[in-house]
């Protein structure tokens, strides 16, 4: 089950659908009565931890983890909710919020960006909300995609964050988030940095009403969400090999110029320094979700 | 005496030339007092006008000039009766963010703030302004502690941000951070925050998410430092100046997005040219700020601070 990523960046691992077709379409190329059919993109994939050549259906069907390795890979709000959520789960709408109000543009515009996630992501924004059940404990469970602008943090994840913990408060049910960003949404400027306390306003409101708040830590969290909403859980449950951190690792080798140990900013590095309960193989998250649901499951007060 | 900034150049060169015939007014017979007048009046002129419209690039390196007052320096010239408290209780001692008792006219507060240090043996005893864990699990102590006793907390906010290290990240900097920002958003008492340098990212916001949030007139307060930006957005290390502009980094810009509430005024060509009517400016703004929040109970008090920040963002 253990798998290291060694030193390879989270972009490394973004490009893996990609790298790992490229020699099928330079054959598929080559073949020019191949090229015409309907073959689908992605009928291989390489894991980028291994190597080993994986069929993708087989690959999700394992839970989007790598089975010769154990690498866990990123997957997206549609697939969490599926693998964690009992059927018959609910989609929550996501909030409107004032959009680009910086008119941002670095070397394209953010409306464009945003344009171009929109047409990519089934979803809004970077962060989607269900309510159902998990293992028949009542939930609302957010899920933050990575696939959506590295699931940064604007003020649209800002404000679904709080409509997800108050349809919990309103539901007086847990609140369940599995994190992933590169932190706060930059081309929202400070707008993005004020929804640090924007969403601590929620979390402090679901701890006054003794609802759950449980925080999956994904691959990667780091930046303004983990200096945020996803360490003040109650409990902290983290996916094997998922990079957690608050600064980026090639930020602190500037500042120091050391060489940084091995599993640095890692879940399993985290556990082992206290910032997390446990690290909680993806086959194992529903089960163990239902357990603490069950476990902290709000007494009625007689 | 001075350190000029690069678009202070022609201000500069200016200032040097009245220095010059300061020297020979003072061992010649002829009377240049006039000229000295007119060149000072045009330097005076030079500066105004160059401060009336300096960029967001501009501000950021006033922001950041070497001889900018820094919360020490407040402590002397708008508090009185500092009495420094010391460690988290849990790690140790962090220089970088200093907290402690104050008078600030006949109020008593808990005053908290980042240090960046002024000479190369202060900025590394301060680790230039760059907070610890402990350093922020230390301004948590400080504020339940002003709860409990009634305090109202002001906090100074200057840093570039929280220190990124092997250490702070195995010591939970990133927990330490929205710890901090709860306790700021659970007190009981007023806080009002003011941004007086640097606001960077995370490490500020841990220490300004206050009933009131002021910004001196060429500080800067952004998710990440403008080199930061142009690294990451444009791939290339020097675009900082456009990255600033796009961020939209000022104050001026900021109480435009409702972000801050109230902008303190600096002495001509930025605090450092005169910290002591820096500091009274800010020690008014301070006195104001907590008088408009007194008299409202624990519950309003929390409840202002809430709607505050859920109202960013929100239609």
């Amino acid at each position: 089950m253990r798998c290291g990523h060694g030193g390879r960046s989270p972009a490394y691992f973004a490009g893996l659908v990609q790298t790992g077709m490229s020699w099928l379409s330079k054959v598929r190329k080559s073949l020019s009565s191949l090229a015409k059919r309907d073959t689908p993109d992605n009928l291989w994939m390489k894991c980028p931890n291994c190597g080993e050549m994986l069929f993708s259906r087989d690959f999700e069907a394992n839970l989007s983890v790598c089975p010769r390795c154990g690498h866990h890979g990123r997957i997206g709000a549609k697939a969490r909710f599926d693998q964690i959520l009992d059927p018959g789960y609910a989609v929550l709408a996501s909030p409107k919020v004032a959009e680009n109000p910086l008119n941002f543009r670095d070397t394209k515009k953010y409306a464009d960006r945003l344009k171009a996630a929109r047409a990519a992501n089934p979803y809004p924004d970077a962060l989607t909300h269900a309510f159902g059940t998990i293992g028949g404990a009542k939930a609302v469970l957010g899920v933050q995609d990575f696939a959506f602008m590295g699931g940064s943090m604007g003020m649209a994840v800002g404000e679904a964050f709080v409509a997800g913990a108050g349809r919990a408060l309103a539901e007086n049910c847990g609140y369940v988030i599995c994190t992933a960003a590169g932190g706060a949404r930059m081309q929202e400027g400070i707008l993005s940095l004020m929804q640090m306390p924007k969403t601590t306003v929620a979390t402090r409101r679901l701890a006054a009403a003794g609802l759950p708040y449980i925080v999956v830590l994904t691959d990667p969290t780091t930046g303004g969400v983990t200096a945020s909403y996803a360490m003040l859980g109650d409990v902290h449950i983290a996916e094997p090999g998922a990079l957690i951190g608050f600064a980026g690792q090639r930020v602190i080798q500037d500042t120091i110029r050391e060489k940084l140990p091995d599993g640095f900013q890692r879940a399993e590095y985290l556990h082992a320094h206290g910032m997390v309960d446990m690290v909680v193989h993806r086959q194992d998250l529903k089960g163990t979700l239902a357990m603490l649901l069950g476990y902290l499951e709000r007494k009625e007060v007689a | 005496m001075n350190s000029f900034l690069d678009f202070e150049k022609p201000i500069a060169a200016l200032e040097a030339r009245i220095a010059e015939l300061r020297a020979t007014a003072s061992d010649s017979a002829l009377d240049i007092g006039g000229e000295i007048a007119k060149l000072e009046k045009k330097s005076a002129g030079m500066l105004a006008a160059t401060y009336a419209r300096l960029t967001p690039w501009q501000k950021t390196q006033v922001a950041r000039h070497p001889l900018r007052p820094h919360f020490l320096d407040y402590v002397r010239l708008a508090f009185t009766d500092f009495m420094p408290l010391g460690g988290d209780r849990r790690y140790g001692e962090d220089a970088a963010i200093i907290g402690g008792l104050a008078l600030l006219g006949d109020r008593k507060v808990m005053l908290i703030g980042h240090e960046k240090g002024h000479d190369t043996a202060s900025r590394i005893r301060h680790n230039f302004g760059m907070g610890k864990p402990e350093g922020y699990r230390k301004a948590i102590r400080l504020m339940e502690m002003a709860s409990k006793f009634g305090l109202p907390v002001v906090t100074l906010v200057d840093t570039s941000g929280a220190f990124p290290g092997i250490e702070a990240e195995e010591r939970g900097q990133a927990e330490a951070i929205a710890r901090s920002t709860e306790a700021c958003l659970a007190l009981k008492v007023p806080m009002v925050a003011a941004i007086v340098g640097e606001g960077g990212s995370g490490g500020a916001v841990a220490l300004a998410s206050a009933n009131r949030v002021l910004m001196l007139e060429h500080a800067v307060y952004s998710v990440i430092s403008p080199e930061g930006a142009s690294s990451i957005l444009w791939r290339t290390a020097d675009k900082a100046a456009d990255a600033a502009t796009a961020m939209k980094v000022t104050a001026q810009d900021l109480l435009d997005l409702a972000v801050i509430d109230a902008i303190v005024p600096e002495p001509m060509g930025g605090a450092h040219r005169d910290p002591a009517q820096a500091a009274r400016a800010l020690a008014d703004a301070l006195a104001d700020a907590l008088a408009s929040l007194e008299g409202g109970s624990p519950a309003d008090l929390v409840r202002q601070r809430e709607e505050r920040f859920l109202a960013i963002g929100s239609l």
